[in-house]
């Protein structure tokens, strides 16, 4: 009796039901759990490496902009293997810590150190950068050595792997919900499952909120693996509050499983489907400042590169980690993101496309 | 009796360069409790028919009402009490069979157990199995057991039988009487006439999107004006002469002549009068017999009196226009 109530109960809820159903797909499909759970790991790895590994030929080294500057860069300039540069401070210093620069310094003639090196200690170029720059000052220098202080980027939030995890959380909330959620829709509506199911009495708020659901939680448990992976192996941590960063990953997880919804209302061929994620896609793998800031653009295309649903995700997710950035802080970002995924989501539902 | 479906002036044309009228203005009307079947040719427009009915696809024009109420009204409640299997659907590769009928029959308010379901279409041995790893005659039976999961009072069933071996087919036969015992209304597609003779109460031939019969097999079969088919060729030429009506039609019994190129048809009343004179008039020509059948008539030769074509000709000629 007991059991027979249970059953029936169990009936009455398509919701949980259809959720359910996308998690046995799901985890009985070993590919997909290898190209959402594995490969963003091995990305990881390898970007972590590639990063660490470059050739020692043309190490650079910035200069900030200010007093005795070109005069430093005239003595730096015997050594032909170093490649010097003066710019402002700030440049000088994202070029350093996104992994464009091997070393930067900073010069004041007048102070007791002279020079000041700043350079990442986990990247062996970076280092070999510091001691060939300060043996070409010092021996300039000769027979007074001058006075010098090293500033090692070694904490968690300046090196290039912390500016990149970041990044990669986002890739990951973008490939997981335009893919998982598209993929799915349009294999059904290949089948004639979607189309088997309108004639059913089930609701298409239940099915398109299930879709997304179960997205939400594959991916959001995809970027956590990764969080943690980097933290692991990396010593990746974020400044912020990990509640605020469980904030942003979830709203852009909304938000991407509503733009994959958008882009499979109406394909009716995994083709089609692929040549539209790609144009989608592509702009924000090239403009969201995934790898490097989107200050290198040229001006006026800035502005709309930060529209880009992707670019406030992870200018929100670095703001938190790196900056330590408490949410209201990034209400601006948020606020961007909800908008994508409220007016995609709702979009969709207008122009889906049942059969 | 009340009507299960009733439909008027169906209308549907696809747009396109040229627009592709699949149905032209068919009117229907089925009881509840019959099983009926909609007949005819690839491409005659039964898939375009039956997913108007089933609320799929809007019709140009046109009225539908199903168990009295109309697609306009009461979409929830139609759906509530309708259980359909489509021409083709591929279920989710790696659910299972039982996993499948339970989120079906989540879906509906009322129903039947996912069990009952997977015992009704004989599948219990496929329980646990996924849906990849059944065969088609299994895929084509999971398919009606989504149908019958809602325990509903009309089914439509699109062409369940097609490409299922004789084995499977009967199989599949017995489901649909079943269905039809437990007073469910059933409408059926089919291109096979020994189906629709077997299992129909009554039959609409469709082709280029017009009924052109309906009627139960054996008043369709019965206005052919014969229940029996002879046929036979001369050999090794066949002289002109016998391909001509008048040679035949002054026979007793003979109702009706076809040639079809190689082999006479008549239609016969009463075989065992008609085959003696037959055979004495060739003889009296000195003709050689090549092959002599008789058989009963049947839907395909009531299809075939009605269009001038057999049914399997029918996508071979529109290919050649
Ligand atoms: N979506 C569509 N767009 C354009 N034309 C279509 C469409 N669907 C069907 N047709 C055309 O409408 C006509 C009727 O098709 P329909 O599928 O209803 O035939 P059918 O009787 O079910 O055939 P079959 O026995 O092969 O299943 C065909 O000529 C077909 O080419
Ligand atoms: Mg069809």
């Amino acid at each position: 009796m007991n059991q027979a109530t249970a059953v029936r109960k169990r009936h009455h809820r398509p919701f949980v039901n259809l959720v359910l159903a996308r998690f046995r797909e799901f985890s009985r499909e070993p590919a997909a759990i290898f190209w959402v759970y594995v490969f963003p790991l091995i990305l990881v790895v390898a970007l972590g490496a590639a990063f660490r590994d470059r050739p020692v030929s043309g190490l650079t080294v910035v200069l900030a902009d200010g007093p005795g500057a070109d005069a430093t860069r005239r003595a730096l300039e015997s050594e032909p293997r170093l490649e010097t540069r003066i710019v402002d401070a700030d440049r000088a210093y994202d070029r350093l810590r996104t992994g464009q620069a091997d070393l930067m310094i900073v010069v004041d003639p007048s102070a007791a150190p002279r020079y000041e090196y700043l350079f990442d200690p986990t990247q062996a170029a970076s280092l070999l950068t510091r001691e060939m720059a300060n043996s070409v000052l010092q021996r300039a220098a000769r027979p007074d050595p001058h006075a010098i202080r090293d500033r090692p980027l070694d904490e968690p939030g300046t090196r290039y792997i912390d500016f990149l995890v970041p990044g990669l959380l986002g890739l990951g909330l973008l490939g997981g919900g335009l893919w998982g959620v598209g993929y799915a829709i349009v294999d059904m509506r290949i089948r004639k499952l979607l189309k088997r199911y309108l004639a059913t009495p089930m609701r298409r708020g239940h099915f398109l909120g299930a879709i997304m659901a179960s997205r939400l939680l594959f991916t959001i448990s995809e970027v956590v693996l990764l969080l943690i992976f980097s933290r692991l192996f990396f010593g990746v941590t974020s400044r912020g509050s990990y509640l605020a960063v469980a904030v942003l990953i979830l709203l852009g997880a909304f938000q991407f499983s509503g733009i994959g919804l958008l882009v499979a209302s109406r394909a009716r061929t995994i083709e089609t489907l692929s040549g539209l994620m790609n144009a989608v896609m592509l702009p924000m793998w090239i403009g969201s400042g995934l790898f490097f800031p989107i200050e290198r653009f040229p001006g006026i295309v800035q502005p709309l590169l930060r529209l880009l649903p992707l670019t406030p995700l992870i200018a929100g997710l670095r703001g938190v980690m790196l900056e330590g950035a408490g949410l209201w802080a990034v209400v601006p970002q948020m606020g961007l993101i909800l908008l994508w995924g409220v007016a995609t989501f709702a979009l969709a539902l207008r122009i889906f496309r049942w059969t | 009796m009340p009507l299960a479906v009733c439909c008027s002036e169906l209308r549907k044309t696809y747009p396109g360069k040229p627009p592709v009228e699949a149905v032209r203005g068919i009117d229907l009307e089925v009881s509840e409790g019959e099983c009926f079947g909609v007949l005819g040719p690839n491409g005659a427009g039964k898939t375009t028919l039956i997913e108007i009915l089933e609320g799929l696809m809007p019709a140009t024009s046109g009225d539908v009402s199903l168990l009295g109420m109309r697609w306009t009204d009461q979409p929830d409640a139609i759906r509530e009490q309708i259980g359909i299997s489509l021409q083709e659907t591929r279920f989710s590769d790696k659910l299972n069979v039982w996993e499948t009928l339970s989120l079906f029959r989540s879906f509906y308010r009322r129903g039947i157990e996912p069990e009952e379901a997977i015992a009704r279409v004989s599948l219990q041995e496929k329980t646990d199995a996924w849906v990849k790893d059944l065969s088609g005659g299994q895929r084509q039976r999971l398919a009606v057991a989504t149908a019958l999961i809602g325990d509903p009072a009309l089914l439509f069933l699109d062409e369940p039988t097609t490409g299922l071996d004789p084995h499977s087919r009967r199989e599949l036969w017995d489901i649909i009487r079943g269905c039809r015992q437990q007073g469910r209304t059933t409408v059926l597609t089919t291109h096979y006439m020994e189906e629709a003779e077997r299992l129909c109460d009554r039959v609409a031939i469709v082709d280029r999107g017009r009924i052109i019969a309906l009627g139960s097999p054996r008043e369709l079969i019965a206005r052919l004006g014969g229940d029996h088919v002879v046929e036979f060729s001369l050999g090794p030429d066949l002289p002109l002469p016998a391909c001509s009506p008048e040679k035949w039609q002054d026979l007793p019994a003979v109702t009706g002549f076809r040639y079809d190129g190689q082999v006479v048809h008549l239609s016969v009343t009463e075989p065992h009068v008609v085959l003696p004179a037959l055979l004495a008039r060739i003889e009296r020509h000195a003709w050689r017999l090549a092959s002599l059948t008789t058989r009963h008539a049947s839907l395909d030769d009531v299809f075939v009196v009605l269009t001038g074509h057999a049914m399997d000709e029918t996508e071979a000629e529109e290919r050649a226009v």
